[in-house]
């Protein structure tokens, strides 16, 4: 049998498209729901910090740095210390993130307090935005979380994020950040942080469950995010929150 | 009419090279794009599992009262009650999954006085000391019992 050069032109066309019409078939059916217990569609995850009741122990930050092997000198959650003389620009210190409190005492006569701070898990994330690659999502459960196998390093999100929440891991060289500890609350436990908590200023808060006691907090208490005029949506909220706040 | 159809070759070879290369396209993209990418948004749905998989370190409370009953109902007690036990302890998963390996107990100079050293920045309500003139060099474990702390 003799074949022209159209003949070997139309076979060729005609597997190309039954190839890639099988390739698109399968990528389409191999797409699997992980069958657990866990269901993500039933949560929506924040926090919410209670100023008044931080005592800057910095029980968090050390409890964060175990739980999930945060490089030292990095931090996934900080306290910070606000001095704030009447007229002057606030003194704010945080010294290695509060991993040992704050060893320095706090001035007299000054409005002083702690804030702890860590990822604000916006749902209109920009470092979610910037992603060139779909490394960094906001997870149908409300948890911004990083591909660490996809994620290329280009720190993009790191200069994204209006809280500085994020760093580049020395090791793996890919992002890393706050996961709201994704492995413990998708088993039913609360964050290393809050966990360790003494004085339960951290809670973590399922805002799709109708008995999480935060409803009656968000209800009872005058809250605010950080960096309001951001719109990134940030679902940490915080009572009692100083205008000095950055 | 005929000359119309005697042209037409500058056309369909085109289109022929066009055709193969979208499905050119459309081949490497399945074979580069991870499985199910794009299910639940712009990422790998696989990264979820990749976060979960992370180990505990921290038990949780609910795991230690489990054996340690004592300690647990003298700290309900008191006024730690509301502090859990790894908060003092440090992080025990290993133990509570193999109770073979046994912690070491807390420093406690340096554990109370983090929380209770006295501090202008700290709120009013939480009991504070100047542990320099509150023990006079004594350990606080010489007059308080840290699982509830009142004299």
């Amino acid at each position: 049998m003799d074949i022209t050069r159209r003949d070997l032109f139309q076979i060729g066309g005609k597997l190309l498209v039954l190839a890639s019409v099988g390739a698109t078939l399968e990528q389409i059916m191999g797409a699997e729901a992980p069958s657990e217990a866990y269901r993500m569609a039933d949560h929506w995850w924040g926090m919410i910090i209670d100023i008044d009741k931080c005592i800057g122990c910095g029980n968090c930050v050390r409890g964060c740095a175990r739980e999930n092997g945060v490089p030292a000198g990095y931090f996934r959650t900080w306290v910070e210390r606000y001095q704030v003389a009447e007229g002057q620009q606030p003194v704010v210190d945080s010294p290695d993130g509060a991993m040992n409190g704050f060893p320095a005492p706090t001035r007299e006569g000054v409005k002083a307090f702690f804030v702890p701070k860590l990822c604000n898990q916006c749902a209109e994330s920009p470092c979610v935005q910037v992603c060139p690659v779909g490394a960094t999502f906001v997870s149908p459960d409300g948890v911004v979380l990083v591909d660490r196998e996809y994620c290329l390093g280009c720190r993009y999100c790191v200069q994204a994020c209006p809280y500085g929440c994020r760093y580049l891991h020395p090791e793996t060289r890919t992002v890393d950040k706050c996961t709201l500890c994704y492995h413990r609350i998708t088993q039913g436990l609360t964050t290393a942080c809050c966990e360790n908590c003494p004085t339960g200023a951290r809670q973590l808060v399922d805002f799709k469950n109708p008995r999480d006691p935060a409803h009656e907090f968000l209800r009872k208490n005058k809250v605010e995010v950080l960096k309001p005029y951001m719109a990134t949506r940030a679902k940490v909220y915080y009572k009692n929150l100083d205008g000095s706040v950055r | 009419m005929r000359r119309l159809f005697q042209n037409s070759g500058h056309l369909i070879r085109p289109a022929l090279v066009l055709v193969a290369g979208v499905g050119a396209f459309l081949l490497i993209r399945a074979a580069v794009v991870p499985k199910a990418f794009g299910q639940y948004g712009h990422y790998r749905p696989a990264a979820l599992d990749l976060v979960r998989q992370h180990p505990l370190a921290y038990a949780g409370q609910e795991q230690c009262v489990m054996c340690h009953e004592e300690q647990a109902n003298a700290r309900k007690a008191g006024k730690h009650a509301h502090v859990a036990c790894e908060a003092c302890h440090g992080p025990l998963a290993a133990h509570a999954s193999a109770p073979s390996i046994k912690p070491k107990l807390p420093d406690v100079a340096g554990l109370c006085r983090r929380c209770h050293e006295k501090d202008a920045a700290k709120p009013e309500w939480f009991p504070q000391v100047a542990t320099a003139e509150h023990s006079g060099g004594m350990k606080c474990t010489d007059c308080h019992q840290p699982h509830n702390p009142h004299l």
